[in-house]
């Protein structure tokens, strides 16, 4: 087996930009027909390395890499990702490069239709054929049956789920004939829970083809379902490489974080039985893609609610709908006071907070300092750090105090930034959902509404920040409704959990009980 | 070893970074002004006549370019509908002197009847640029534009009296100029005048401009301000904060038009003059492009914006007729100025999404 030639290899792979290491010594295998789950936390360059096996031009403008890429035993220096494409290699980011006004079949085949020839095109060249309408839609369906999960090729990209989406990108990356090696940048990260069962299974489909996957992903389980070998990296370094029958889900995560992380001792409480401190009655809400139909909901004083449910069934809709983010209708009573809806300004007078799931949009004032982030909000509402003269007609700014909460709440949630005055979009992005947190809680609300806190950050920020809920409903007697897509991080924190479906409440169960009622209250008012 | 790279590296980025905010444009006209400045004595021109130009221009207009601040921060853009708010000026100019008051008392006038015009066309101006986000640098232009071919005739048509402001063989309508002489001609340039030879420094004036400087400053650092800062910075963050971005938006413009009133007040008490029909039509770019000199975005501005951007822009168009007239015999400051002021907005334009102050 020593004159073997592995598909891809990779010696000795470094990488710096302007002096700062990022890369070291990364030394890799690939077989064809091979699954390889590459992990880390964000910042452990797994992206820096997929950006030099594509080839990407940022790669050659900060001074090229160190080291051997080998495909096929043949060394290769990609100085763009048009070189690595032609070699064989497709790769499906994790932002979307389609075009929104175009159907799938359209996006899938872009830029390589198949052509018919017309008087036009005889004469004034190439450029002038048609598009071959029937074998695109033949070759862009292959493509789709090929991936196992139907989407329609007719469906214009912007009116797609963004599970579809992503599934358009792949069947994509598939339609091309010569593709030999698949790179994967965190693609279940955007879908349900169901739709990335049905990915796992075309990559299982893909790999019995002969084609080698790289699957990075933030959901390790998938990786232990799906894939041959495990890489994981820290720090720059290839921390260890293994098959993945011989390990689980907490070693890899142990060798993530280089700490223990353990995320299966907490100890479930006994949901208190308390009062009712909220109910919603008749809720509708006018979310897109998350819209409220008729929910009835009590939430209990001093719990952790957790809501969960399947992407698009209307979870995230109630707290922006309670919130007047979206326009609403129906009954909230908070604190026996009934709440008008439509209205941010009652609700946070009503000591209500939010932490939207739209971080850069909603979340953050990107472009000010995180002492502006953290204080704005308990300043413009409830009057904090403000100094009055001349009996309240002015209403100074007072620095200090506002540097010295912000201080605080970075010492408390372990923000990493070079200062308090640092600029929000400067930071990680589990770094900004700190400052997100940190702005909620200087408000010091009676009732947090969380959504999707985790979405997009790494292991080790995850668990701060749900540990970072926890101690704030404990300490404080603060209710928390946190909204997630993920059920297991939902039953780690969370007294009770209530799943909506067809944007209605389909059950509420203790979050001990079992994966399989929580799937099946999930899917049982789909539409 | 490595600390000590590290401080290397943070002093280098630290240059760099001070670099990339300075900005080109901002360099090259600086040192521009730098070479007209040692160039102004050797072709023969007085130096401190020069210096005293400048700091008159900067004086006449450094009220108009602090203007542009409320709106930059509340992210309504770049008000190019000045020349309403200089319209309220100019009424409240007019009325004044049409009333009959006369010396200091016709200044103190004419800002306090400008007032109400300001507030009340800076609430339709706000109301229509509430209706229009995201488009309202365009509709400001027209705004201000048809603002003042509407006044146009309304100058005109408007039963102003007074003989010395309206056309003398007919006796209705205003003139194009308005000689202040006897009214508010210099009343704040001579107010604490210094003279040091020829240096001439219009000390009240001056002193104006930071009243009303201070003014804007403090008002960004109360509650409100914060709020309309955020406001600009990002609207749903502050909606989401209970904040009524609307409201906070209204009340910049109207504080923006009204700025623009007692800017053009200010202008005319060091010009000597009021001007009427189009003269307002040219006032709006050059304020634009001194804020954007002195190295405001379309959604930040600071007050050293708005003083370094003031006199850079001056600096260039006082100095270069004198020097190059004195040099090459030939008036290209028209034309210069025109580079300088169009070029400088289209590249601020251009750089919208990547701008950092």
């Amino acid at each position: 087996m020593s004159d073997h030639v592995p598909l891809l290899e990779m010696k000795n792979v470094a990488k710096d930009f302007f002096g700062n290491q990022v890369l070291k010594d990364i030394n890799l295998t690939l077989e064809s027909g091979q699954v390889l789950g590459l992990v880390g936390e964000n910042g452990a360059g797994k992206s820096t390395l997929m950006k030099i096996l594509f080839g990407m031009t940022e790669i050659q403008e900060t001074g090229g890499y160190d080291g051997d890429v080998m495909l096929n035993g043949k060394k290769l220096h990609f100085t763009s990702p048009f070189d690595a494409l032609a070699e064989g290699i497709g790769m499906v980011h994790q932002e979307f490069s389609l075009i929104p006004g175009f159907t799938a079949t359209e996006n899938i085949l872009l830029n390589r239709e198949p052509q018919k020839k017309s008087v036009v095109s005889e004469v004034f060249g190439e450029r002038l054929n048609t598009l071959d309408r029937k074998s695109m839609k033949q070759k862009a369906d292959g493509a789709i049956d090929k991936m196992g999960m139907h989407i329609d090729g007719e469906m214009v990209i912007s009116d797609m789920p963004v599970g579809h989406k992503q599934f358009t990108e792949i069947a994509r990356e598939l339609s091309k004939e010569q593709l030999k090696l698949l790179i994967l940048d965190e693609p279940t990260a955007v879908l349900t829970e169901r739709e990335a069962e049905v990915l796992l299974e075309s990559i299982r489909g893909m790999a019995a083809r002969g084609i080698a996957v790289i699957f990075i992903t933030h959901r390790l389980q998938e990786i232990l379902n799906v894939c041959d070998k495990v890489v994981v990296m820290r720090d720059g370094v290839i921390v260890r490489d293994v098959a993945s029958k011989d390990t689980n889900v907490s070693e890899i995560t142990r060798w993530m974080v280089g700490r223990t992380v353990d995320s299966d001792t907490q100890m479930h409480r006994k949901p208190p039985e308390t009062r009712t401190i909220m109910s919603i009655r008749k809720l509708w809400v006018d979310m897109p893609g998350e819209t409220v139909r008729n929910v009835n909901l009590d939430v209990r004083e001093g719990e952790i609610l957790g809501i969960g449910g399947l992407a698009g069934q209307g979870k995230l809709g109630i707290p922006n709908g309670i919130m007047g983010l979206y326009s609403a209708g129906g009954q909230v009573t908070f604190d026996g006071k009934e709440i008008p809806l439509n209205s941010p300004r009652t609700c946070l007078d009503s000591q209500l907070a939010f932490v939207s799931e739209d971080r850069r949009g909603v979340g953050l004032l990107l472009d000010e300092s995180l002492e502006w982030n953290i204080a704005f909000p308990a300043m413009q509402i409830q009057n904090k750090f403000l100094k009055n003269y001349l009996g309240g007609l002015i209403k100074w700014r007072d620095e200090k105090a506002i540097a010295d909460v912000t201080r605080q709440y970075i010492e408390e949630l372990q923000i990493k930034c070079t200062s308090s005055r640092q600029k929000a979009k400067q930071l990680s992005g589990g770094n900004q959902q700190k400052v997100c947190l940190a702005k909620a809680f200087a408000l010091e609300p009676k009732f947090l509404f969380v959504s999707e806190p985790t979405r997009g950050i790494d292991v080790g920020a995850k668990a701060l920040v749900l540990d970072a809920l926890k101690k704030f409903n404990r300490e404080n007697g603060v209710t928390v409704v946190m909204i997630s897509s993920e059920l297991e991080e939902l039953r780690q924190i969370c007294d009770r959990i209530a799943i909506v479906s067809g944007g209605r409440i389909a059950g509420i169960l203790p979050a001990t009980d079992s994966s399989e009622s929580f799937g099946a209250l999930m899917v049982s008012k789909v539409v | 070893m490595s600390d000590l790279r590290n401080a290397d590296a943070g002093w280098q980025e630290q240059l760099a970074n001070a670099y990339k905010s300075f900005g080109l444009p901002r360099l090259i006209i600086a040192g521009m002004l730098v070479v007209l400045l040692i160039a102004a004595p050797l072709v023969g021109a007085n130096f401190w006549m020069q210096i005293t130009n400048v700091i008159n221009r900067f004086s006449w207009n450094s009220v108009l370019v602090l203007a542009m601040v409320p709106m930059v921060h509340s992210g309504c853009g770049l008000n190019f509908g000045l020349p309403l708010g200089i319209i309220s000026g100019l009424l409240g100019a007019t009325i004044s002197l049409e009333m009959g008051f006369t010396g200091p008392m016709s200044f103190a006038m004419a800002i306090a009847i400008a007032t109400p015009f300001a507030i009340l066309f800076g609430i339709g101006y706000g109301w229509l640029l509430n209706k229009i986000k995201g488009g309202e640098m365009m509709i400001a232009t027209y705004v201000g534009f048809s603002s003042v071919s509407f006044m146009c005739m309304m100058w005109l048509l408007l039963p102003y009296r007074k003989p010395d402001m309206v056309w003398g063989y007919a006796g209705t309508g205003l003139r194009t100029t308005i000689s202040l002489e006897g009214y508010y001609d210099q009343i704040l340039a001579k107010f604490l005048q210094i003279r040091i030879g020829d240096l001439v420094i219009p000390t009240g004036s001056l002193l104006f401009f930071a009243l009303l400087a201070f003014m804007m400053w403090a008002f960004l650092h109360t509650k409100t301000g914060t709020a309309m800062t955020a406001v600009g910075s990002n609207p749903t963050f502050a909606r989401a904060a209970g904040i009524n971005v609307d409201k906070m938006r209204m009340l910049s413009v109207v504080l923006s038009t009204w700025l623009a009133a007692i800017g053009i007040l200010v202008y005319q008490q060091g010009f000597g003059f009021i001007q009427l029909y189009m003269a307002p039509f040219n006032m709006a770019l050059p304020a634009v492009s001194a804020i954007l000199i002195g190295g405001a975005s379309v959604n930040k501005a600071s007050i050293a914006n708005v003083i370094i951007g003031t006199i850079l822009f001056q600096g260039i168009v006082t100095m270069t007729p004198t020097v190059m007239n004195n040099a090459i015999h030939m008036d290209i400051s028209e034309v210069l100025r025109m580079v300088v002021s169009n070029g400088m907005i289209l590249y601020a334009l251009t750089r919208k999404t990547e701008a950092n102050s």
